[in-house]
């Protein structure tokens, strides 16, 4: 089901095509990357990102840390002389890199286990979607990284014994929206 | 004035304490809530990086129901990011005909329409708008002339859509809290993102954002915002960053303002209040005495 990462499939073309065309406006003013609050920590500034894939590099797009570093905050989108959707094009990259990229996906791995996890309970159960979220990343450190904020929830009670009381509620809904393979 | 409540998953869970104080600062000024049935969750910000048709699909699904189960009245959200959500199936379903019919088509699995008839509130255009300043001022009893706070809206709700508040410069969450007698700390970081959704997946780089919005609310008593999202990152790495400050959510503010005991407003289970600052919490009690203290509890 993935494209080669070479080429684009006929597939996935009208995808990138529309993110292309959200940006095709751009004047490369630099706003948006001077308004972004994460800019210092990316590889590539919103910015030159929209340079790149103005200019067919999608590989280095939609391999780069830029996109999960966005914190859908719209700065750059109420910014933007040109009045470009900015912050929902990156979605649409992160969308597309899940897509393209499969060695770029456990980058996505929170997002994934959002989504599986609401399909289950119907609304969100914070423990136990953490629990989901570090199953799927793989990567023993991240419970650890989180264990004195857990442990401060827990002693206010925050933390909770998943409420089943929901469950399935979205299940319908979240199989009619999504096929099976795109949830993983 | 009735509203279709629309809590959102946190306020059932780690934001209790924004729930209940929004049903009774709502009730005091004659607000009166009815919850959506079977409401579920919105998406949050994840799920638009997955499928852009499922995050419509799951927060026009809430409003669908709103709309057949409690027709004519506004929906209530206090959450920010489930505002955005909510919101944005109203500014966009509406104006793009092939979106709304394959959002629609997946509601009938459900045997649910959206139509587009319902509109979406935030809690603080509620405040601004439809119970006004006036109304606001008039139920304080307690004197906090000696509190100065930050006022913290955060991103989601101001943007990208322009509905109450300018996107950039906020200044309803300020007017308010001056309505409930407060000083309000002069600063640039109202609508600075607190880096929510990084911190999970991007701790470093989230907790840059905490920290600049710490580092700028010194000198401020406490932080009040309108998000659980914010609430939360703002309250939990304080003990990493080594930066202290109570961060309380409006209409918890507003009960003190208006007399209920910090108890009540249930500001124990807060993570970063001090027990200085809920003593704090009588007339006559200066400021300074829990300003800066380490943690109290
Ligand atoms: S602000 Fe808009 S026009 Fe300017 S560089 Fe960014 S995307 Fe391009
Ligand atoms: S929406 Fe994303 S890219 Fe735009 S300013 Fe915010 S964090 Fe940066």
């Amino acid at each position: 089901m993935h494209a080669s990462t070479e080429t684009l499939s006929i597939r996935e073309a009208p995808a990138l095509a529309k993110v292309r065309e959200m940006v095709m406006g751009c004047m490369q003013c630099g706003t948006c990357s001077a308004s972004c609050p994460n800019a210092f920590a990316m590889d590539y500034t919103p910015r030159q990102l929209w340079r790149l894939l103005l200019l067919g590099q999608e590989q280095e797009v939609l391999g780069s840390k830029t996109i999960y570093l966005c914190s859908s905050c719209y700065t750059c989108t109420v910014r933007c002389p040109r009045g470009l959707p900015l912050t929902e094009a990156m979605h649409a990259l992160k969308r597309l890199a899940w897509e393209r990229l499969p060695q770029t996906r456990s980058r996505a791995a929170f997002y994934q286990a959002f989504v599986e996890h609401i399909r289950i309970y119907g609304r969100v159960q914070e423990s136990a979607l953490m629990a989901r979220y570090f199953a799927k990343s793989r990567d023993p450190r991240l419970p650890l990284s989180f264990t004195a904020a857990g442990l401060r929830l827990l002693r206010k009670g925050k933390l909770h014994v998943p409420d089943a009381s929901h469950k399935g509620m979205l299940k319908r809904v979240v199989d009619a929206a999504m096929p099976k393979e795109g949830r993983t | 004035m009735k509203y279709a409540y629309f809590p959102g998953c946190s306020l059932m869970e780690s934001a209790k304490e924004y729930d209940f104080s929004t049903k009774v600062v709502m009730e005091l000024l004659d607000g009166k809530l009815r919850d959506i049935p079977d409401w579920g969750c919105c998406g949050a910000t994840a799920v638009e990086s997955v499928s852009r048709e499922l995050a419509l699909s799951l927060a026009a699904r809430n409003l669908a129901i709103a709309e057949k189960a409690l027709p004519g009245i506004d929906v209530l959200a206090p959450c920010s990011a489930c505002y955005l959500n909510l919101r944005r199936v109203q500014e966009e379903l509406p104006k793009d005909r092939e979106l709304m019919q394959s959002v629609n088509k997946i509601l009938s699995v459900e045997d649910l329409v959206y139509s587009g008839s319902v509109s979406v509130r935030h809690l603080l255009d509620v405040l601004e708008n439809d119970i006004g300043y006036e109304r606001l001022g008039a139920h304080v009893q307690r004197d906090l002339s000696n509190l100065t706070v930050a006022p913290y809206t955060g991103c989601q709700v101001l943007r990208p859509y322009r509905v109450f508040d300018d996107p950039e410069r906020p200044q309803v969450l300020a007017k308010i809290l001056k309505t409930m007698g407060v000083n309000v700390h002069p600063w640039g970081h109202s609508s600075r993102c607190c880096g929510a959704s990084l911190l999970a997946n991007h701790r470093a780089v989230g907790l840059e954002a905490v920290r600049s919005i710490l580092e700028a609310a010194q000198g401020a008593d406490c932080i009040v915002t309108v998000c659980p999202m914010c609430q939360m990152n703002l309250e939990l790495y304080q003990g990493t960053l080594g930066l202290r400050i109570p961060v309380l959510y409006l209409p918890q503010l507003m009960g003190i303002a208006y007399g209920f005991s910090s108890d009540f407003m249930r500001l124990d289970e807060n993570l970063s209040i001090p027990s200085t600052f809920l003593e704090s919490m009588t007339p006559g009690i200066h400021a300074e005495n829990f300003n800066n203290r380490p943690e109290g509890r």
